[in-house]
């Protein structure tokens, strides 16, 4: 059992996904899924110390040995991931049943956890598999199934947004095949460490930069790299809210995963940094990002709109973390996308509580809402408190390892940009902090009860995951310095 | 022993905790146990390290006791305890638990061995404060306490940049002596002088003390101004700068506190002027200096609190503060006149009180080290605290002319609490050994000797007499209801008006141009159309503008690579 838990990681959603289909009741499904949830969770967390114990963990599926047949790798860099978005996605089924009572028809219930399900398995078969081609795959998987799940928002709008995402996606994984199947032409392997061996001796020629570029962009595309963010935004608007959850925690982490391990690991950081002008790319459009993303957010309205500009935003301090192409750097990068994951999650869950009692989470409509749904808006407090960056919580960690990476690399101007970042997040949290505690309750505010339970345990616990990593870091902080320093011995 | 190692600031923390949710004497006695157990407990403690954790990859000790430290530890347990019995009778909530909150801060501060836990009890410093400001519940009090947070806000959000460069350069949180020799050292001088009320960063104090409730500006007066020294003490003595700071800070005060009505702003001037004292005491950075400077943040938190407390009782009673509505009520308050001559004894400086044994100490140290200008500066400034807070507060608020208020002394709880404080004071000054035993050197330091008495007793004499003519020949300064300037006009009067005719001059402009007063006149509405919901940037695009920017972007990529 020990030895193919890598590929259990994987193989167990996919295959829950059409049982799920056999159970037709909607209940039983989420039983059956929070279930395979659970059970993938503490797969992950055994994967997890399994490699901080004994070192990475290979597996040759169907016993075929590496660069021939398909290998699962799992190390320092990807199995902290695999925690994360199991743990996500076992928090977010818990509040699921509630969540989509009113948001999504009840004969499509069981769909959404067929979906869910083949969701999760994408995003951990690309995290998990060490085979460039399969990433491909699963990304296909994953995405697919995203477009279902967007879809099924209740707003007709949801259509749309679905259908953007579709093409954009789309586009985004084509680029990515392209960027493979060039590399493949040119090595005749698809296998990672297979490839990073024999990448150095044709580097040199148009066709490997132009897979890169390819293979870059296309991440981008999935990432949602400003400006290519322009599907994020109306994505997690009208997908329903613990779907929102689930993508904004998980998604575009995993194609950052994608993309910090083609860069350092396939074709290393030499060729990434030296050949090709990626520090410039990802430093203008990383700030440029920060800046326009949040000051978009200071003026929306509608609140899970706002949180995903500060995704974007926040997609933007990841990539500053990579383009410092120092070790500090990249762990920092590590860090935030693990850091992000709680605080975002928290946020939305706490949304999705919102738009549970409200119907929509629209800040015009939630005048004096804390005295309502105190705990709540307790919880929005802290993830806010987390995203801007204050000490105790996640996000003061993430900041304090990215401006230290700046000033490492003497950036001054950098740093500072990365504090009025944070200034810029105070607005637009403390735009709903007045609103919700400060303002009277007016009429227009919905006479609306505390969110139940099966919707604050879930989110309090990442709260709670918040405050905890905010102050006890050696996991997460110990984990991102191991998975950094692999990065820079490197596979070559 | 379960409470061995803890932290001082726990007790404070606890009480807060409980104070919110119970009410009447069993509030009362939680209230005043914090500080009585948590002083007593904090006595059986040697010096050392308590408490180490590895946070980042730093060292942090956020508990660290030395003798610096303790002699704080314990005047502020003091103020603590005197403060909250003085505001026991008080039934806001709001106060009763902002109020512990706020002295904890203070003791995590000063306890904290590291800078990182400084920067974290810096901004609570802040954060639970402001709530003493606001409970004065006035739109004055509304606008004033935010003036004082963003100012306090900025002094720690300067602290957390310094020490991240200082943290960068050394690589090390430790806190203990920085110096000015980076630009992280600078920023946290910064940060520190802003806490401290250096001269043209001081508005923030005189702006919001006096308009705090009257038993909230006692606990400010304690706290806030005390930890930058403190602060100051450990990281920057000896730095020469501060010498001239803190003449500078002895003095300028002076002329602002003899021109002020308001009585309460008055003491908050001169509380600038004997923290002047105390920084001069730091930059000197000889033994007896640093000595004097300690044992004068001393005095002065026990003599400070005991005039704050006389003036708040004042204003508790009548409901008026100002110098020019007050008078004649030393026949109905005989002991708050009591106790606050007491008090202006002691910041005056009269032999047998308190300020008379630590002010000596700062100022022998500074002829010793041959700052004369210094020494005159400062002698000239005594005199002006003799005169400003010796004679004038006590003599415009209870004597003078009589304003015909009948107001009997107030309750008992304050009463006890001035008691406290006056005993304490002259104490002191009577036995100054008790004092100079907690002091972080060792120095044989006798103040009662001639020359210091005749020096001292001389100069009080002359300021009396010149107090006394400029009054019978009515030169003295009237009492007058007005708005005195400070620096503050800066950021109060004289930038908005910059701006707003700045903006009317481009409204001039626009009247010939009319696109480009939209443009440049308003920007807010143009960052709206940019970024606002229908902006832009924000608006939904089409399918074929995200094909368009990927293209764009993989063009980008492909030129820069092949070139």
């Amino acid at each position: 059992m020990i030895v193919h838990l890598s590929v259990l990681q994987v193989i167990i959603p996919l295959i829950a996904a059409p049982i799920c289909l056999l159970l037709r009741k909607s209940e039983l499904a989420w039983a059956f899924a929070t279930l395979v949830a659970f059970m993938t969770l503490a797969v992950s967390v055994a994967l997890l110390s399994q490699v901080m114990q004994s070192g990475p963990v290979s597996y040759e599926l169907g016993g075929w040995e590496a660069p021939w047949g398909i290998e699962y790798r799992v190390d320092m860099l990807n199995a902290p991931l695999l925690v994360l978005i199991s743990a996500i996605s076992a928090l977010a089924l818990l509040a699921s049943r509630t969540s989509i009572e009113n948001e999504i028809p009840e004969n499509r219930h069981t769909f959404f956890y067929i979906a869910w399900l083949l969701c999760m398995a994408g995003l951990l078969g690309i995290t998990a598999t060490g085979d460039a081609f399969n990433v491909f795959v699963f990304l296909e998987i994953s995405s697919l199934a995203t477009y279902t799940l967007i879809a099924l928002g209740k707003d007709r709008r949801a259509l749309w947004a679905s259908f953007q995402y579709l093409v954009a996606g789309t586009i985004g994984a084509t680029f990515i095949l392209i960027g493979i199947g060039l590399m493949y032409v040119m090595t005749g392997t698809l296998n990672m460490a297979d490839l990073a061996q024999r990448l150095p001796d044709v580097e040199n020629t148009k066709t490997v930069f132009t897979a890169f570029a390819f293979l870059i962009v296309g991440v981008c595309m999935k990432l949602a790299l400003f400006p290519l963010h322009l599907w994020l935004p109306n994505a997690y608007t009208f997908a329903p809210s613990i779907v929102t959850t689930f993508l904004a925690a998980t998604a575009t982490k995993v194609a950052v995963y994608v993309m910090i391990r083609f860069i350092f690991d396939v074709f290393g950081f030499e060729f990434s940094f030296t050949h090709f002008p990626l520090q410039e790319v990802l430093l203008t459009l990383g700030i440029a990002g920060i800046f326009v993303a949040s000051v978009v957010a200071i003026y929306q309205d509608n609140l899970k709109r706002m949180l995903a500009y500060s995704s974007v935003a926040q997609v933007g301090y990841i990539m500053l973390g990579i383009s410092f192409a120092s070790q500090t750097g990249i762990m920092a990068t590590l860090l935030h996308m693990l850091n992000h994951g709680l605080m975002k999650g928290a946020l939305f869950l706490a949304l999705a509580a919102v738009v549970y009692r409200m119907g929509i989470a629209q800040l015009s409509q939630m005048h004096g809402i804390a005295s309502r749904m105190p705990l709540t808006m307790a919880a929005f407090l802290i993830g806010g408190l987390s995203l801007i960056g204050v000490p105790l919580t996640v996000g003061f960690i993430s900041k304090w390892y990215l401006v230290s990476a700046a000033l490492e690399n003497g950036w001054w101007p950098v740093a500072a940009a990365i504090l009025l970042g944070s200034l810029l997040s105070v607005v637009y949290i403390w735009r709903v902090i007045e609103v919700a505690y400060f303002k009277p309750v007016s009429e227009s505010t919905p006479d609306v009860k505390e969110a139940p339970a099966a919707l604050l345990i879930p989110m309090w616990i990442l709260v709670l995951a918040n405050l905890y990593f905010g102050i006890e870091t050696s996991l997460t902080v110990g984990v991102s310095q191991m998975a950094a320093a692999d990065l820079f011995g490197g596979l070559r | 022993m379960w409470a061995i190692e803890l932290p001082p600031f726990v007790p404070f923390f606890i009480a807060a905790l409980f104070a919110a949710v119970t009410r009447g004497w069993l509030r009362s006695t939680i209230l005043l146990l914090a500080p009585v157990l948590g002083g007593l407990h904090l006595m059986t403690m040697p010096e050392g390290i308590y408490w180490q954790t590895s946070f980042l990859g730093y060292e942090l000790t956020p508990y660290k006791v030395d003798s610096l430290s303790l002699i704080f530890g314990y005047a502020f347990h003091i103020a603590a305890f005197i403060a909250t019995l003085y505001a026991l009778h008080v039934k806001d909530n709001v106060q009763q638990v902002a109020a512990p909150l706020y002295a904890g801060s203070a003791m995590g501060a000063v306890f904290a061995g590291d800078l990182l836990t400084l920067f974290v009890f810096w901004e609570l410093l802040a954060l639970t404060s402001v709530f003493l400001i606001w409970a004065r519940r006035t739109s004055r009090s509304y606008f004033a306490g935010i003036r004082y947070l963003i100012i306090q806000v900025l002094s720690g959000v300067i602290l957390l940049i310094g020490l991240l460069f200082h943290a960068a350069d050394t690589g090390s949180l430790a806190f203990g002596a920085i110096g000015t020799g980076s630009l992280g050292g600078w920023l946290i001088f910064l940060a520190f002088g802003i806490k401290c009320a250096f001269p043209f960063l001081h508005t923030w104090l005189t702006d919001a003390y006096p308009e705090a409730t009257p038993t909230g500006t006692v606990f400010l007066s304690a706290f806030t101004t005390k930890v930058a020294v403190y602060a100051l003490a450990r990281a920057y003595p000896g730095t020469e700068m501060l010498v001239y700071i803190g003449a500078a800070m002895a003095c300028f005060p002076i002329f602002f506190a003899v021109i002020e009505n308001d009585l309460r702003r008055v003491l908050a001037y001169s509380l600038i002027n004997q923290v002047g004292f105390m920084v001069v005491g730091i930059g000197i950075g000889t033994a007896l200096s640093i000595n004097g400077a300690v044992s004068h943040a001393f005095n002065d938190i026990i003599f400070k609190g005991l005039l704050f407390m006389t003036m708040g009782a004042v204003l508790h009673m009548t409901g008026r503060i100002n110098g020019s509505d007050l008078g004649g009520l030393y026949k109905t308050m005989p002991r708050t006149t009591l106790f606050c001559i007491v008090g202006a004894a002691s910041i005056s400086a009269f032999p047998l009180f308190s300020g008379f044994v630590s002010k000596s100490m700062v100022m022998s140290a500074a002829i010793e080290e041959g700052y004369d200008w210094v020494w005159l500066m400062l002698l000239f400034s005594a005199a002006g605290v003799f005169h400003h807070a010796g004679i004038k507060i006590p003599y415009f608020a209870f004597f003078a002319h009589d304003s015909g208020i009948r107001v009997s002394d107030p309750p008992i709880n304050m009463q006890l609490a001035m008691f406290i404080a006056a005993a304490l004071c002259v104490t002191i000054g009577v036995y100054p050994s008790m004092l100079y035993s907690l002091l972080p050197y060792d120095t044989s330091y006798n103040p009662y000797d001639a020359t210091h008495i005749l020096a001292q007793t001389q100069l009080l004499f002359f300021s009396a007499l010149a107090f006394v003519w400029l009054n019978l020949r009515n030169m003295y300064p009237p009492e007058l209801r007005s708005t005195n300037l400070d620096v503050d006009w800066v950021y109060r009067r004289l930038c908005p008006t910059i701006i707003q005719g700045f903006v009317a001059r481009l409204a001039v402009i626009g009247e010939l141009n009319n696109a480009l007063v939209h443009k440049i006149g308003a920007l807010s509405p143009t960052l709206a159309r940019q970024f606002g919901p229908d902006g832009a940037l924000s608006s939904t695009h089409p399918v074929g503008s995200m094909v368009k920017w990927v293209i764009i972007l993989l063009a980008v990529y492909l030129m820069l690579s092949f070139i």
